[in-house]
């Protein structure tokens, strides 16, 4: 078979034929794929919120709050234990103070506000060096450096190089302060929220309206 | 020239980023890990096979002033059917290589072959010239990765062969990956001549 000629009506052809052919076979595999990726989404972030959290019965409904200094909000995963008693709330914060950017993790907190766990989600810090923070901050035989089970009401969430109390990843204190940067967001805004709630909880038992 | 020396032109011979230096952006952006260089080969390996194959069956259907835009199309539209399938079946992959897979639309190896190659040869010569050239970069992108990781933090595939702490970190960042990648071309240019 002879090329074709590069005439005008051929070329409009041709263009519109190979891209209404992609379309549809995108359309189609798109189709076919979206529920996995919505089921594989799903079960990354329930093994993220199992890993940061003490053991749990069940999730309660997960709600998203504005941070006071940010422009996207966090989203919190509050579980209860067997007796409906809150054992603690997981947070999908951010910070985009990171060394390549965006950085997206998930914090645990018990109740009483203690850091139970993280775990990184997304990110693209340097190999090596700031993708350390991966396990960083949660290794026990380094109390300088690990967050786990402090607060960051009695602990100073900086690294010790700003005066704070936690120890930066050696070579890699902006991934570091972004970090904290993250954890201390979730912190706020979960305090912040538990304030909000209280005073909502009040004006119902007073008969105002939810 | 035969059909096997057509596959393994590309790992010495033609060496799309040894010898073509073909592709250079995603080269050095993702060999901080031999892993990482491994993931990113196969995954053009896949586009790259099955452009070729597609473009070649095409190729005498598209007037030759919108070539470039067809297969522009047609390797977008297969780059995205790998990131989707990944994506759905493969989530644990996709964390640590999505960042790299829509990069492939834009690596130009996959577009020269098939300029250079596709659209003149048969079917079954360029599926062989696809997984050849595609393996071909996979070995490059394995063998800087690697080089690199072992420089700069001691460990390769993440075994350790010595302790971090003697590591040069310079490798494993940006500079590292052309110093390391000079080398490697004056290494295969000085086996080749030999």
């Amino acid at each position: 078979m002879a090329q074709k000629e590069s005439t005008f009506t051929n070329m409009t052809v041709t263009l519109f034929l190979v891209t209404l052919i992609a379309a549809t076979i995108l359309g189609f595999i798109h189709d076919l794929t979206k529920e996995d990726i919505a089921l594989a989404k799903m079960k990354a972030q329930k093994e993220a919120i199992e890993s940061v959290l003490p053991a749990f019965e069940n999730l309660g409904d997960s709600y998203k709050v504005l941070p006071a200094d940010g422009a996207d909000s966090l989203e919190f995963f509050p579980a209860y234990g067997a007796d409906e008693q809150l054992v603690g709330v997981a947070v999908k914060t951010y910070t985009k103070n990171g060394f390549s950017g965006l950085i997206t993790l998930m914090a645990g907190f018990s109740p009483d506000g203690a850091v139970t766990g993280y775990e990184i989600l997304e990110h693209k810090e340097t190999p090596g060096l700031g993708a350390k923070m991966d396990k960083w901050f949660k290794d026990e035989s380094k109390p300088k450096q690990n967050i786990i089970g402090k607060s960051p009401a009695t602990t100073k969430f900086e690294v010790s190089k700003d005066g704070g109390e936690v120890d930066a990843i050696t070579a890699s204190t902006i991934t570091s302060r972004a970090f904290l940067d993250a954890v201390k967001r979730a912190y706020n805004t979960y305090n912040q929220n538990q304030e909000l709630e209280k005073t909502a909880d009040n004006q119902t038992k007073e008969g105002g309206q939810s | 020239m035969n059909q096997m020396q057509n596959f393994t032109k590309g790992f010495i011979k033609e060496n799309p980023v040894f010898v073509l230096l073909l592709g250079m952006c995603p080269t050095l952006g993702v060999t901080s890990s031999a892993i990482n260089g491994l993931g990113m080969g196969l995954a053009t390996t896949f586009v790259l096979l099955m452009s070729n194959i597609v473009i070649s069956v095409i190729k005498n259907v598209i007037p030759s002033k919108v070539k470039i835009p067809s297969f522009i199309v047609v390797i977008a539209s297969l780059v995205t059917v790998v990131e989707l399938v990944m994506q759905a079946y493969l989530p644990a992959l996709y964390k640590s290589l999505g960042l790299f897979i829509p990069l492939i639309v834009v690596n130009c190896i996959v577009l020269g072959r098939a300029e250079a190659f596709a659209s003149k040869n048969t079917i079954a010569t360029s599926a062989i010239d696809g997984l050849g050239m595609g393996l071909g970069f996979s070995f490059a992108l394995t063998l800087l990765g690697a080089a690199r990781e072992f420089l700069g933090s001691g460990k390769i595939f993440n075994l350790t062969i010595f302790p971090e702490d003697y590591g040069m970190l310079l490798f494993v960042l940006a500079p590292g990956a052309f110093l390391v990648l000079g080398y490697l071309i004056a290494i295969i240019n000085r086996l080749n001549k030999a």
